[in-house]
């Protein structure tokens, strides 16, 4: 099949895979940010077929996963509003929260429905013009185009049953948190694919220049990755880190003009709540005052019990990179796809789901 | 003509429900055992019989490629026909939601007659009821049947031996992603067919190369991933596999990519898996390729006395990688 095949190509792969061993003299660590990339490394195996001296370690770029409980606490009160719909990605839905998951306030008979996209919630919100109808906007740069697209469409077609709750979350500033934290030593970042085609490569230029951090946005096929980690071990090895694009059939150095706008105009910078690591500030995005009538938070007052924290779970620790799920008490004995005890074994991008799922056989 | 809508008494045993079974249920499928219309199809069998059941709740109900209907006559025949049973006698019950149009019902019958034919399977016994608006979704279809397994044939998923070969008879996936596209409204270029169909042939025309099929069964919801775990289980053995030579069509990997879903989860309804005897397995595959529903027959794998009880996937950058059940519901993708 055009452009999956030729990114799954065994001779290339093998190629790719030589030439990194041969070039590669030293241990590196590497991150790979985005929850794709993890899926498609475990997948394909990748892991076992890189030499030693490379290191793969799991990043937070998950957006279910790095929602904090309390913001699911906070979708799911908005839910059991009433005459209210609330949708939500289906991997929002099994994501425990303090008390409840969203899939549990829909048995309950909370109205919560399974969305693709923004356009289906303003489907739902027009054929349902008595009701509010709430969409929970998790994501990074890859989904707050869509929500703010969604908002401007609202308002030209005068849809005044639709609301958002913003979630939206920025990539830059959180690998910034992470390196600051200093725990990782880390000698190279496989960059978000689909956050870089809207956001461009631009914005992780401070990452080699103040951290001396070797930078290459990726794509997720098999290949992407493995030139990707190649890219990376040639800059750490010569000693000369930067920012390069591997993933050049969808990434441009400075983004998607038009989606960028769209963001400024409906959104601010402001800090957000992330899982395992708190509140980082300017790390996420909030709807303008302009338009705050479509704001979920300044139109509904909802009250919360206090947050609770999963006993025993190291979401926060895996989504940081300092942990593995093989370092996990509970990984697949209390906290299974049936029955997740965190968010990571939600998602079907989360590091504990894709360890599960494609676990090597000799880590299982 | 108009087109009528079924009401909650046309089940209520009046004279419309009478109606509805003389003019509209009976003519396509009638057959002597069933016109007798007494409570009980009542006939004479000899041999080992198999029986099944199973409810059909699809949504929407007609997809591309096949209806409830048609599901849920190839549904239970190719439950019989993975024991290796001849399917012989079908009940078919109907829980109808008020509202469902005559004309939708009338397809439904069209391609339950269809299919009972080229299963060469007579429904002989039947139910209608009609519920209220909400109680259901449009039609709910059980059918239960009965089939005889012929002399010297034994086949279970728990009787997968090491060194035997597994067989796929088809490409994997067609069958969910034909739902899912109709149901999500996603158009593509080449449409993607649900795989729907009686196997119970293509299981006589194996059995007729070799008696040495030890396992079967059709990779319906959870995919092939699931019934080779269910194997590698059952008889307590490891199964290994490759990748590259699982068939899936262009447009199911395509829908697959765009939806974030693994084709090897996706269901099927038209295709098999079958664990033979190795010095079989080619004599089998030969005669699965000459059936129209095994053209692209594959040899997939084999078992193992590796790592029991667990399903590895060679993957086709040569990496080894567990191929788990499906957890939890297949999910998209949200980035």
């Amino acid at each position: 099949m055009k452009f999956i095949d030729e990114f799954r190509d065994v001779e290339l792969a093998k190629k790719v895979i030589d030439r990194i061993g041969k070039i590669s003299t030293r241990p590196v660590r590497l991150m790979e940010f985005c929850g794709g990339h993890t899926v498609s490394i475990m997948r394909s195996g990748l892991r076992q077929l890189l030499p030693p001296t490379v290191e793969m370690l799991s990043g937070p770029g998950c957006p279910v996963c790095v929602t904090a409980n309390a913001d699911i606490d906070r979708a799911i009160a908005l839910a059991n509003l009433p005459d209210t719909i609330v949708t939500s990605f289906g991997d929002m839905m099994r994501v425990p929260g303090s008390y409840s998951s969203l899939q549990h306030a829909r048995a309950a008979e909370a109205d919560i429905r399974v969305v693709y996209s923004t356009q289906d919630t303003l489907q739902i919100a027009k054929e349902n013009p008595a009701q509010s109808v709430i969409f929970i906007g998790i994501g990074f740069e890859t989904t707050a185009p869509t929500i703010a697209a969604s908002i401007l469409q609202a308002e030209a077609e005068g849809i005044k049953n639709y609301y958002v709750l913003c979630l939206s979350k920025l990539c830059p500033p959180i690998m910034k948190a992470l390196l600051d934290l200093g725990e990782l030593k880390l000698d190279g970042i496989v960059c978000p694919g689909h956050v870089s085609v809207i956001i461009g490569s631009r914005p992780y230029e401070f990452i080699p220049r103040e951290y001396g951090v070797a930078c290459v946005v990726s794509g997720f096929e098999p290949l992407d990755i493995l030139l990707s980690v190649e890219m990376l071990v040639s800059q750490i090895e010569t000693g000369k880190p930067r920012v390069e694009i591997a993933y050049l059939r969808s990434v441009s150095p400075s983004g998607n003009k038009i989606a960028l706008e769209l963001m400024d105009r409906v959104f601010e910078v402001g800090s957000a709540d992330w899982r395992g690591i708190g509140v980082v500030p300017a790390s996420g995005l909030k709807i303008r005052k302009k338009f705050a009538r479509f704001d979920a938070e300044q139109a509904f007052s909802i009250t919360t019990k206090p947050v609770v924290e999963p006993k025993g779970c190291i979401c926060g620790d895996i989504l940081r990179g300092v942990k593995t799920p093989l370092d996990c008490k509970l990984f697949n004995k209390a906290c299974t796809p049936e029955h997740p005890v965190g968010p990571c074994m939600v998602s079907s991008e989360g590091s504990c789901a894709a360890y599960h799922q494609y676990g090597a056989n000799d880590e299982r | 003509m108009k087109d009528e809508a079924i009401l909650l008494a046309h089940g209520s045993g009046s004279r419309l429900s009478h109606n509805l079974i003389e003019k509209y249920l009976l003519p396509p499928l009638t057959n002597p055992l069933l016109a007798r219309l007494d409570d009980s199809a009542v006939f004479d069998l000899a041999g080992r019989l198999a029986f099944t059941t199973d409810s059909y709740v699809v949504s929407p109900i007609f997809f591309p490629g096949g209806d409830i209907g048609k599901l849920a006559v190839c549904g239970t025949v190719n439950d019989l026909s993975m024991s290796g049973a001849k399917p012989l006698y079908l009940s078919l019950s109907f829980i109808i939601e008020e509202g469902l149009t005559l004309s939708e019902l009338k397809k439904v019958l069209e391609s339950v007659k269809a299919a009972a034919e080229e299963a060469e399977v007579k429904i002989v016994t039947g139910d209608t009821k009609v519920v209220n608006r909400g109680s259901a979704d449009k039609i709910f279809i059980n059918t239960s049947g009965i089939g005889l397994i012929p002399e010297g044939v034994d086949i279970s998923g728990a009787n997968a031996r090491v060194g035997d070969k597994i067989i796929l008879s088809g490409a994997v996936g067609d069958h969910g992603i034909a739902v899912m596209s109709q149901r999500e409204g996603i158009k593509f270029s080449v449409p993607v067919k649900s795989d729907c169909a009686p196997l119970n042939r293509l299981v006589a025309e194996m059995l007729e190369a070799s008696r040495q099929i030890h396992s079967l069964r059709d990779p319906t919801r959870g995919g092939l991933a699931t019934t080779l775990n269910e194997f590698a289980e059952q008889s307590g053995i490891g199964i290994t596999i490759e990748e590259n030579r699982i068939p899936i069509h262009e447009a199911v990997r395509g829908a697959c990519e765009l939806l974030g879903l693994d084709p090897l989860y996706v269901a099927n309804e038209g295709k098999l898996v079958a664990v033979v005897a190795s010095d079989d397995a080619a004599g089998i595959l030969a005669k699965m390729k000459r059936n129209k529903y095994g053209t692209k027959a594959a040899i997939i794998g084999e078992v193992t006395d590796q790592h029991k009880g667990k399903v590895i996937l060679k993957t086709r950058l040569g990496a080894s990688r567990i191929l788990d059940m499906l957890s939890g519901e297949l999910l998209p993708r949200i980035c």
